[in-house]
C-alpha cells in the first residue's frame, strides 16, 4: 500500500521523510563531521579527499564540492546538516537559503526585509507562483539566463 | 507541590543569537525584534521561575542521522552550547534539573508518551536563544541563566514528525507530570521555534503574515482548534520549518484552562518579519488560579 505524502505536491520543497533520510545518510553525517573544528581544516585543505574517506554516492560528492545546495537535498541530503557546509565556508543560513533560489544575496535579503516570498502561487504544483519550476531560476540568474 | 505558572512562545532563529553575539542589536534591522522582548525580559525578572521546562529542536546538533527521538528530555546536570559550525555561542553552560526532569520522564512515560531519557547532550540555538531573548546576556561576574532548565527535544527534522494533536496532549502529560512533584517550585513551559519560514529550495523565503497571526489568535483562546491543524497546513502555507510551531502546542497544552481551568492572561504578544529568513512570533500566557 502506498504511504501517504501528502506533501509532494507543494512547489520548491523537498520533505525530509524516511526515504529521503535513507538515501542522505552518508551525506549527511559527513555533514555532521564538520561540527569538529579540526574536520572543517581537513575538509577545506582538499575537499575531496575528505570526501573520499565517506561511503557517499560520486553524485553526493559533485553536488558539495559544487556547493549546490537544491542538489544535495535531492541526492538526500537535509537542510539543517548541509548548514554545516555554510558554516564551514562563513556563510550565513539566509546566504545558504538565497543561494537555492537563484537570487543574488542582495536580491535574497531585500525578499525578505519586504515581508518574505509571498505563498499566492506557491502552495501547489501547477500554479504560477515565484517558486514554480517554470519560474526558475529566479532573480538575476534568471536575467542572466535570457 | 509544583506548578507551571506561565507559558512562553518564541522563535529561535540563530541569526538572532548571532547578532546578540556580535552585538548587533542596536542596527536598524535588528531593533525591531529585540523592542519586542524587552517587555519579556522584564517580566521575566518580575516573575522569575524556578524552573524552565524548554520546549525545543535539535537542528542535527545533538542528533545525527544514526537516531533521533521523536521527544527526548534532557535529565542530566548540565548541558553544553554546542558548537554548530561557527564555534560555540557565548552563553553559560545550562543547568539542568534532574531530579524534576526524572520525576516528569517518569510520569510522561507511564502516561503513555515515549521519551527518550538523554543524560549526554549539547544544546543548539534552538534552546540558548530563547534564552538569550528573555533573559539578556548574563553579566561576566555572575555568568549563569537565571534558573535550572529542562531541556525537551522534539524531533522536527525528520519527517513524519508528530501531530500538532500529539504534541497538545503530551503538553496536558507534562503539566500532570508537574503537579504531582513533591516540592513547591514555580515552572514555566516555553514552546520555541516557527514562525512561518522555508529555509530550502525554490520556495525559500517563504514568510505568510495571515497565517501566522490567525495561529498566534488561535493559540491563544482556541487551543485546540490550534491542535486540529494537520501537518499538510504548517509546509503548505507556514513553509516547510513552520512545522516546528507544533512545540508550541507542548507548551499550551500544558496551561490550566486546557482542562476546565480559568483562561490566561495574555502579557505580551510581538510579532515580526523577517529575522533572517523567518518570521518572529512571541506570546506570554499566565495561568489564573
Amino acid at each position: 500500500m502506498a504511504l501517504d505524502k501528502p506533501y509532494l505536491d507543494v512547489p520548491g520543497t523537498i520533505i525530509f521523510d524516511a526515504e529521503q533520510s535513507r538515501k542522505g545518510y552518508w551525506i549527511n553525517q559527513f555533514c555532521m563531521s564538520l561540527m569538529k573544528a579540526e574536520n572543517r581544516e581537513r575538509f577545506k585543505a582538499d575537499e575531496r579527499a575528505y570526501l573520499d574517506e565517506w561511503q557517499m554516492t560520486e553524485e553526493q560528492k559533485q553536488a558539495v564540492m559544487a556547493r549546490d545546495l537544491n542538489w544535495c537535498m535531492r541526492t538526500g541530503g537535509n537542510i539543517y546538516f548541509l548548514a554545516k557546509i555554510g558554516a564551514t565556508d562563513g556563510k550565513s543560513f539566509q546566504q545558504m537559503a538565497g543561494s537555492m533560489t537563484g537570487m543574488t544575496e542582495d536580491e535574497y535579503r531585500t525578499m525578505m526585509i519586504n515581508g518574505g516570498r509571498s505563498v499566492e502561487g506557491n502552495r501547489f504544483v501547477g500554479e504560477n507562483g515565484d517558486a514554480q519550476a517554470q519560474n526558475q531560476p529566479q532573480g538575476a540568474t534568471a536575467k542572466k539566463a535570457n | 507541590m509544583a506548578k507551571i505558572t506561565a507559558s512562553v512562545f518564541t522563535s529561535h532563529v540563530p541569526a538572532i543569537g548571532a547578532a546578540l553575539d556580535l552585538g548587533k542589536t542596536q542596527e536598524p534591522y535588528w531593533q525591531p525584534v529585540f523592542k519586542g522582548y524587552e517587555y519579556g525580559k522584564q517580566w521575566m525578572q518580575d516573575n522569575k521561575p524556578d524552573v524552565i521546562f524548554l520546549v525545543y529542536n535539535d537542528h542535527a546538533t545533538a542528533f545525527s542521522l544514526d537516531f533521533i527521538p521523536t521527544f527526548a528530555i534532557g535529565t542530566a546536570a548540565e548541558f553544553q552550547p554546542a558548537d554548530e559550525g561557527w564555534g560555540p555561542r557565548p552563553v553559560p553552560v545550562v543547568k539542568g534539573h534532574p531530579d524534576l526532569a526524572s520525576h516528569i520522564a517518569q510520569s510522561v512515560i507511564q502516561q503513555d508518551f515515549d521519551l527518550t531519557i538523554v543524560n549526554k547532550m549539547d544544546v543548539d540555538h534552538g534552546l540558548t536563544v530563547p534564552l538569550s531573548l528573555m533573559c539578556g546576556q548574563p553579566p561576566a561576574d555572575k555568568f549563569e541563566w537565571p534558573c535550572p532548565v529542562i531541556p525537551f527535544a522534539v524531533n522536527v527534522v525528520q519527517y513524519p514528525v508528530p501531530s500538532g494533536q500529539r504534541c497538545f496532549n503530551l503538553g496536558k502529560a507534562i503539566r500532570k507530570a508537574i503537579e504531582s512533584y513533591d516540592q513547591d517550585i514555580n515552572v514555566h513551559i516555553w514552546g520555541t521555534g516557527g514562525m512561518s519560514h522555508q529555509l530550502q529550495g525554490a520556495r525559500a523565503g517563504l514568510i505568510n503574515k495571515d497565517f501566522d497571526n490567525a495561529f498566534l489568535d488561535k493559540l491563544i483562546s482556541d487551543p485546540q482548534g490550534a491542535a486540529n491543524i494537520p501537518h499538510i497546513d504548517y509546509v503548505r502555507e507556514a513553509g516547510s520549518e513552520g512545522i516546528e510551531l507544533v512545540m508550541w502546542l507542548i507548551a499550551r497544552g500544558a496551561m490550566n484552562d486546557v482542562t476546565g481551568g480559568k483562561a490566561p492572561e495574555l502579557k505580551q504578544r510581538f510579532y515580526h518579519v523577517p529575522a533572517s529568513n523567518t518570521a518572529v512570533g512571541h506570546l506570554i500566557l499566565e495561568n489564573q488560579f
